[in-house]
Protein backbone atom coordinates (compact mmCIF):
# COMPACT_ATOMS: atom_id res chain seq x y z
CA UNK A 1 0.00 0.00 0.00
CA UNK A 2 1.14 3.60 -0.27
CA UNK A 3 0.81 5.97 2.25
CA UNK A 4 1.38 9.60 1.82
CA UNK A 5 4.57 11.18 4.33
CA UNK A 6 4.54 15.28 4.73
CA UNK A 7 7.27 16.78 6.47
CA UNK A 8 7.70 20.18 7.64
CA UNK A 9 10.10 22.84 8.36
CA UNK A 10 13.56 22.20 9.91
CA UNK A 11 12.17 17.93 8.62
CA UNK A 12 11.37 19.16 5.24
CA UNK A 13 15.06 20.77 4.91
CA UNK A 14 16.45 17.57 6.51
CA UNK A 15 15.33 15.49 3.98
CA UNK A 16 14.96 17.94 0.81
CA UNK A 17 11.21 17.80 0.34
CA UNK A 18 8.07 18.17 1.89
CA UNK A 19 6.47 15.26 0.24
CA UNK A 20 7.22 11.45 -0.16
CA UNK A 21 4.96 8.80 -1.30
CA UNK A 22 5.74 5.92 0.07
CA UNK A 23 5.25 2.16 -0.60
CA UNK A 24 5.06 -0.11 2.83
CA UNK A 25 3.34 -3.73 3.19
CA UNK A 26 -0.37 -3.63 4.67
CA UNK A 27 -0.37 -3.91 8.35
CA UNK A 28 2.52 -1.43 8.64
CA UNK A 29 2.42 1.31 11.80
CA UNK A 30 3.83 4.91 12.11
CA UNK A 31 6.97 3.06 13.48
CA UNK A 32 7.47 1.64 10.24
CA UNK A 33 7.13 4.23 8.51
CA UNK A 34 9.65 6.13 10.73
CA UNK A 35 12.41 3.36 9.72
CA UNK A 36 11.50 3.35 6.53
CA UNK A 37 12.36 7.58 6.61
CA UNK A 38 15.21 7.16 8.98
CA UNK A 39 17.26 5.08 6.06
CA UNK A 40 16.88 8.03 3.30
CA UNK A 41 19.29 10.40 2.32
CA UNK A 42 18.92 12.93 4.81
CA UNK A 43 16.50 10.55 6.99
CA UNK A 44 19.58 10.64 9.99
CA UNK A 45 18.89 14.07 10.74
CA UNK A 46 15.64 13.22 12.05
CA UNK A 47 14.58 12.15 15.70
CA UNK A 48 14.15 8.45 16.73
CA UNK A 49 10.56 9.27 18.05
CA UNK A 50 8.85 12.77 16.08
CA UNK A 51 5.60 13.98 16.78
CA UNK A 52 3.51 12.09 13.90
CA UNK A 53 -0.04 13.02 13.06
CA UNK A 54 -1.91 10.35 10.88
CA UNK A 55 -4.98 12.48 8.35
CA UNK A 56 -4.26 15.56 10.56
CA UNK A 57 -4.56 13.74 14.74
CA UNK A 58 -1.79 13.02 16.48
CA UNK A 59 -1.16 9.71 16.56
CA UNK A 60 1.53 7.30 18.72
CA UNK A 61 4.29 5.17 16.76
CA UNK A 62 2.10 2.07 17.05
CA UNK A 63 -0.95 3.59 14.99
CA UNK A 64 -1.35 1.11 12.23
CA UNK A 65 -1.95 2.40 9.10
CA UNK A 66 -4.21 1.92 5.84
CA UNK A 67 -3.81 2.78 2.40
CA UNK A 68 -3.51 5.98 1.31
CA UNK A 69 -3.29 7.77 4.89
CA UNK A 70 -1.16 10.76 5.04
CA UNK A 71 1.40 10.78 8.11
CA UNK A 72 2.85 14.28 9.17
CA UNK A 73 6.16 13.78 10.79
CA UNK A 74 5.44 16.94 12.87
CA UNK A 75 8.84 19.28 14.36
CA UNK A 76 8.75 20.89 17.47
CA UNK A 77 5.76 23.59 17.71
CA UNK A 78 6.73 26.94 17.44
CA UNK A 79 3.58 28.89 17.16
CA UNK A 80 2.52 32.29 18.65
CA UNK B 1 -16.37 31.31 18.11
CA UNK B 2 -14.14 31.41 14.74
CA UNK B 3 -10.20 30.73 13.95
CA UNK B 4 -8.44 31.17 11.40
CA UNK B 5 -4.81 31.13 9.60
CA UNK B 6 -4.79 34.53 7.99
CA UNK B 7 -1.79 35.66 4.96
CA UNK B 8 -2.37 39.50 5.45
CA UNK B 9 -2.00 41.86 8.32
CA UNK B 10 -4.72 41.21 11.40
CA UNK B 11 -7.03 43.93 12.46
CA UNK B 12 -7.64 43.80 16.15
CA UNK B 13 -10.28 46.41 16.17
CA UNK B 14 -12.49 44.24 13.68
CA UNK B 15 -11.37 40.93 15.99
CA UNK B 16 -12.91 43.03 19.17
CA UNK B 17 -15.66 44.11 17.38
CA UNK B 18 -16.29 40.70 15.90
CA UNK B 19 -17.20 39.27 19.49
CA UNK B 20 -18.59 42.27 21.71
CA UNK B 21 -21.91 42.77 22.53
CA UNK B 22 -24.15 44.35 24.66
CA UNK B 23 -23.71 42.04 27.22
CA UNK B 24 -19.72 41.80 27.54
CA UNK B 25 -18.81 43.50 30.01
CA UNK B 26 -15.30 42.17 29.51
CA UNK B 27 -12.98 42.18 26.11
CA UNK B 28 -9.65 40.37 27.10
CA UNK B 29 -7.36 40.55 24.12
CA UNK B 30 -3.59 38.74 23.60
CA UNK B 31 -1.40 39.56 20.88
CA UNK B 32 1.89 38.13 19.73
CA UNK B 33 4.03 39.99 18.10
CA UNK B 34 7.94 39.59 16.37
CA UNK B 35 10.23 40.69 18.93
CA UNK B 36 13.83 41.69 18.40
CA UNK B 37 15.74 39.07 20.17
CA UNK B 38 15.92 35.52 20.67
CA UNK B 39 18.47 33.40 22.85
CA UNK B 40 20.09 36.48 22.59
CA UNK B 41 20.21 36.55 18.97
CA UNK B 42 19.11 39.76 16.93
CA UNK B 43 15.98 39.06 14.81
CA UNK B 44 14.75 40.70 11.81
CA UNK B 45 11.72 39.41 10.81
CA UNK B 46 10.01 35.37 11.08
CA UNK B 47 8.60 33.85 8.18
CA UNK B 48 5.52 31.74 9.46
CA UNK B 49 4.37 28.03 7.84
CA UNK B 50 2.07 25.26 8.86
CA UNK B 51 0.40 22.10 8.11
CA UNK B 52 -2.72 24.30 7.28
CA UNK B 53 -5.69 21.70 7.61
CA UNK B 54 -3.89 20.55 10.87
CA UNK B 55 -3.67 23.99 12.28
CA UNK B 56 -7.07 25.02 11.86
CA UNK B 57 -8.27 21.91 13.40
CA UNK B 58 -6.30 22.03 16.28
CA UNK B 59 -7.25 25.58 17.12
CA UNK B 60 -10.71 25.25 16.35
CA UNK B 61 -10.85 22.26 19.16
CA UNK B 62 -9.28 24.66 22.18
CA UNK B 63 -11.37 26.95 21.66
CA UNK B 64 -14.17 24.92 21.84
CA UNK B 65 -12.14 23.31 24.62
CA UNK B 66 -11.97 27.13 25.96
CA UNK B 67 -15.94 27.39 25.78
CA UNK B 68 -16.63 24.19 27.81
CA UNK B 69 -14.21 25.12 30.04
CA UNK B 70 -14.73 28.99 30.63
CA UNK B 71 -18.15 28.90 29.25
CA UNK B 72 -16.95 31.58 27.08
CA UNK B 73 -17.93 31.50 23.08
CA UNK B 74 -17.62 34.81 22.10
CA UNK B 75 -14.28 34.32 20.94
CA UNK B 76 -12.13 34.61 18.01
CA UNK B 77 -8.45 33.51 17.10
CA UNK B 78 -6.08 34.69 14.10
CA UNK B 79 -2.98 33.47 13.47
CA UNK B 80 -0.75 34.89 10.58
CA UNK B 81 1.33 33.13 8.37
CA UNK B 82 4.16 34.20 6.17
CA UNK B 83 7.00 36.83 6.82
CA UNK B 84 6.73 38.81 9.55
CA UNK B 85 8.78 41.86 10.53
CA UNK B 86 9.59 43.46 13.92
CA UNK B 87 6.33 44.30 16.06
CA UNK B 88 3.62 42.94 13.61
CA UNK B 89 1.47 40.92 15.33
CA UNK B 90 1.29 37.50 14.84
CA UNK B 91 -1.37 35.73 16.94
CA UNK B 92 -4.55 37.26 18.08
CA UNK B 93 -6.99 35.71 20.63
CA UNK B 94 -9.97 37.80 21.78
CA UNK B 95 -12.76 36.72 24.30
CA UNK B 96 -15.55 38.30 25.08
CA UNK B 97 -17.65 37.63 28.30
CA UNK B 98 -19.87 39.62 30.68
CA UNK B 99 -17.40 39.10 33.34
CA UNK B 100 -13.10 39.78 33.02
CA UNK B 101 -12.24 36.00 35.08
CA UNK B 102 -13.69 33.90 32.41
CA UNK B 103 -12.66 36.19 29.49
CA UNK B 104 -9.25 36.24 30.91
CA UNK B 105 -8.71 32.40 31.96
CA UNK B 106 -10.31 31.36 28.34
CA UNK B 107 -7.58 33.95 26.67
CA UNK B 108 -4.84 32.56 28.47
CA UNK B 109 -6.06 28.88 27.58
CA UNK B 110 -6.45 29.45 24.33
CA UNK B 111 -2.18 31.03 23.70
CA UNK B 112 -1.00 28.50 26.35
CA UNK B 113 -2.70 25.07 24.21
CA UNK B 114 -1.89 27.10 20.83
CA UNK B 115 1.56 27.19 21.24
CA UNK B 116 2.05 23.80 22.69
CA UNK B 117 -0.08 22.20 20.23
CA UNK B 118 -0.75 23.75 16.49
CA UNK B 119 1.18 22.95 13.74
CA UNK B 120 3.10 26.26 13.02
CA UNK B 121 6.20 26.64 12.76
CA UNK B 122 9.20 29.94 12.56
CA UNK B 123 11.89 30.50 10.51
CA UNK B 124 13.76 33.31 12.59
CA UNK B 125 16.37 35.58 10.15
CA UNK B 126 18.60 37.22 12.13
CA UNK B 127 20.70 40.52 11.10
CA UNK B 128 23.71 38.49 9.82
CA UNK B 129 21.65 37.12 7.23
CA UNK B 130 21.25 33.13 8.96
CA UNK B 131 18.10 31.64 10.03
CA UNK B 132 17.14 29.03 12.21
CA UNK B 133 13.97 26.80 13.20
CA UNK B 134 12.72 28.39 16.42
CA UNK B 135 12.64 25.29 19.09
CA UNK B 136 14.42 22.68 16.20
CA UNK B 137 17.38 22.61 17.49
CA UNK B 138 21.02 22.33 16.28
CA UNK B 139 21.12 20.26 13.63
CA UNK B 140 18.53 22.63 11.93
CA UNK B 141 20.38 25.65 11.62
CA UNK B 142 19.54 27.02 7.72
CA UNK B 143 22.39 29.05 6.58
CA UNK B 144 22.17 28.76 2.20
CA UNK B 145 18.66 29.06 1.51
Amino acid sequence: MTVTVLLFASYADALGTSAIELDVPSGSTVNDVLGALSTMPGGDRLPPRPLVAVNEVYASSATVLDGDDEVAIIPPVAGG
Amino acid sequence: MRTALVDRPIDVASLIAEVSDDSCGAVSVFLGCVRDVNDGRPVTGIEYSSYRAMAEREMTTIVSEAANRFDVTRVVVEHRLGTLGLRDVSVAVVAAHPHRAPALDATRYIIEELKKRVPIWKLEHYTDGSRDWVGAGSLDSVTSR
